[in-house]
């Protein structure tokens, strides 16, 4: 999704990561997690997907991801795609210990909450629903928010309620998907905030396709972008 | 997905008023709870869901032996346990006991499981009037409607929906004041208790060291129902049984607090056995009907048998927002919300409606809020790989496992993954910057007409992130 709708924040994330000293490295061979197949019930071809993605990463160190809900699906799912394959379980092990969120890789490995970021807007936060859920992220993102000089947050009400993307979801239900769309661009335009900040392309398609849709001015930003604008 | 389930699923979102009742009746009840499970009002609540789930592991893994413990107990006491495999073996059981007795009348208190075998209308059928005591079910009795929610039957419905049905059942003027609602209510039904040969009731938990029932309500109608008439029935799903009386301090402080923001229901009752020589109240007869109905094929699988560990709290259906927008009734059988979304395909094949486990944006709201621990988003995966299996099996959704092949397949071809990427970009329009709601026939395909149904898509990108990068390097 960032490769191909969103190469704005795989380069913000990228720029973050080097001026924080670390070499960033993109193996061209990567694709995709194989997240859609598995959420659809399509096991086999989730599984097929997942190995191309093992295979490579296998000799990085540490494998950053701008994307909570992929994060998760390798961390939690890899290993449910493997279960019969104990010498493969050994290397999705591996693998889970090696992967990192992109905020959880600042505020626990590279330890920096101050990246040295301006951005003079009023933000709100969208808590994605695999990042605060499943991944159990909720501080290291209002940390990283709360350094960026010029920056306000306000919290919308409720911020960890789905926004209705949901992978194929937001297709096969249309209709549902575009309604909690809409319940969650109540919440976001009642703060005032200009821009909505989260830490998942998908959930920021969802919710600026339907701002767009509504005609709100109101933009969208990763959260690698917010922390590479200067 | 099945015509109904969409067309249910597009009526009651279109419907502003239904939508208002549905957000504001589970918000309500969202926060209720909130309020009682929070570090301050309950610090051990994430130890007692953990001893909650380690109970009913234990219970469900040992399920032979506490049902035998458990029957053992009612029949030491003077009751009788009565197996019974489905619906029809249930009514028979009622419908001889009532012949037996010259029984006409019943009166019910609230139970999820008797709403699941159709029990009233088996009854009717056969010339019995059974009368629904809880006040939501007696609306929803009158409204001719099944539960719309496990824990809040008539939650949809609007006191003035409530002051028609009344005036129109009951031949009263109309009333629009709740309490003066409750009181008509109160005043027909005390008629019937006092007047029912047989009360059936639920039960929230069977107690196996103790041969005892425990009845989990606001309202008082349980406790006439089963000590009023001379014969009580509780009609209960086998997974109900725990093993312990002193169990009962785990879910007793999990349950009302997860499912109305109570710290305990205004009546919590325990019920072993008949009246007893020398004891002034209790029916004469107690019978507990134990009822499979398609539970024990649950359990085989250790994964997915954990949907029977649910103490039927229905917060997993107030914090849904799949729930909060589609309401009970989309739902294709009696429970609704995400438990009723992996337990009907369990109960009733996955066939049944196959479009259900996938009516969720998988959240993991409900799996956070479970008392019990059932990782629901788990078994809606599980569930979801077991509808696709039966559809390769039978044939069906070739088109969608083709384009899952095709996608596993470019996702592992890189360059092709590259070369597509870059046609599909080449398609769209775009240019200006701005989000587009329309596209080309060739990119016009289903899911991208879904799409734009509801919201725009994002431009393409001049470049792509890895030419880009390429670009850099």
């Amino acid at each position: 999704m960032v490769d191909q709708l969103f190469p704005k924040v795989g380069m913000a994330m990228a720029s973050v990561l080097e001026q924080l000293g670390y070499q960033v490295d993109f193996p061209e061979n990567q694709t995709c997690c194989g997240q859609p197949a598995f959420n659809s019930g399509y096991r086999d071809e989730a599984r097929t997907v997942a190995r191309h993605f093992l295979k490579t990463f296998e000799n990085y160190p540490r494998i950053v991801v701008p994307s909570g809900s992929c994060t998760s699906m390798i961390v939690h799912h890899f290993a449910e795609l493997f279960r019969k394959e104990p010498q493969t379980l050994d290397r999705v092990h591996d693998l889970e210990k090696r992967v990192f969120e992109f905020s959880t890789f600042l505020t626990e490995i590279a330890r920096v909450e101050d990246v040295g970021a301006r951005l003079d807007e009023v933000v709100t936060f969208h808590d994605g629903c695999h990042s605060l859920r499943e991944l159990g992220i909720r501080n290291a993102p209002r940390r990283l928010l709360a350094h960026v000089r010029g920056l306000e947050l306000r919290e919308m009400q409720p911020s960890e309620e789905c926004c209705g993307f949901g992978g194929t979801f937001a297709v096969k239900f249309a209709e549902l998907s575009g309604a909690m769309a809409r319940t969650k661009l109540d919440a976001i335009l009642e703060t005032g905030a200009s821009t909505v900040v989260s830490l998942d392309p998908s959930c920021l398609m969802q919710i600026q396709g339907a701002l767009s849709r509504a005609g709100k001015p109101v933009r969208t930003l990763h959260l690698a972008e917010v922390l590479a604008s200067r | 997905m099945s015509v109904e389930f969409d067309r249910k699923i597009h009526d009651t979102l279109g419907d502003a008023n239904l939508q208002l009742a549905i957000y504001t009746s589970t918000a309500r009840l969202k926060q209720g709870r909130i309020a009682l499970v929070g570090d301050e009002a309950l610090p051990d609540y994430q130890e007692l869901r953990t001893q909650a789930n380690a109970i009913k592991k234990h219970t469900i893994e040992n399920l032979d032996h506490y049902l035998e413990e458990f029957e053992r107990n009612v029949v030491a006491r003077g009751g009788k346990v009565v197996y019974c495999k489905d619906g029809t073996e249930v009514s028979d059981f009622i419908l001889g006991l009532a012949k037996e007795r010259g029984a006409r009348l019943i009166v019910k208190s609230k139970s999820m499981t008797t709403e699941e075998v159709d029990l009233n209308e088996r009854l009717e059928h056969h010339g019995l009037e059974s009368v629904e005591t809880d006040l939501g079910e007696y609306i929803m009795q009158l409204a001719h409607e099944k539960p719309y929610h496990i824990v809040a039957p008539a939650l949809h419905k609007t006191r003035y929906d409530v002051a028609e049905l009344f005036t129109r059942n009951l031949h009263v003027p109309n009333e629009t004041v709740i309490e003066k609602q409750t009181m008509l209510a109160r005043r027909v039904l005390r008629e019937k208790f006092l007047a029912a040969d047989i009360g059936i009731s639920g039960a929230n938990f069977l107690v196996a060291d103790s041969g005892a029932i425990v009845l989990v309500e606001n309202e008082g109608n349980a406790r006439l129902t089963t000590s009023a008439p001379k014969i009580h029935i509780a009609v209960a799903g086998i997974e109900k049984v725990i093993p312990r009386a002193q169990d009962l301090a785990v879910f007793l402080k999990l349950l009302a607090r997860s499912a109305t923001g109570q710290l305990l229901s205004v009546y919590t009752s325990f019920l072993a056995g008949a009246r007893r020589p020398g004891e002034i109240d209790g029916p004469d007869e107690f019978y507990v009907i134990l009822l499979d109905n398609g539970r024990t094929r649950l359990l085989p699988d250790r994964e997915k048998r954990q949907t029977l560990y649910c103490i039927r709290c229905g917060a997993c259906l107030n914090t849904c927002p799949v729930y909060r927008k589609i309401g009970g009734h989309s739902f294709p059988w009696v429970y609704s919300g995400p438990i009723g979304a992996i337990l009907t395909p369990q109960f009733m094949g996955v066939s049944h409606e196959p479009g259900l486990p996938f009516a969720s944006s998988l959240c993991g709201a409900c799996g956070e809020v479970c008392p019990v621990k059932i990782d629901i988003p788990k078994i809606l995966l599980d569930l979801r790989s077991d509808v696709k299996k039966a559809e390769a099996r039978d044939g069906q959704n070739r088109l969608e496992k083709l384009a899952f092949r095709v996608f596993a397949w470019l996702m592992t071809h890189p360059r092709l993954y590259e070369m597509a990427g870059r046609i599909a970009a080449s398609l769209a329009p775009g240019g200006d910057g701005k989000w587009i709601s329309s596209v080309p026939a060739p990119l016009n395909l289903p899911p991208v007409r879904a799409w734009l149904s509801q919201r725009d898509l994002p431009p393409p990108p001049a470049q792509s992130f890895r030419e880009q990068w390429r670009r850099r390097q």
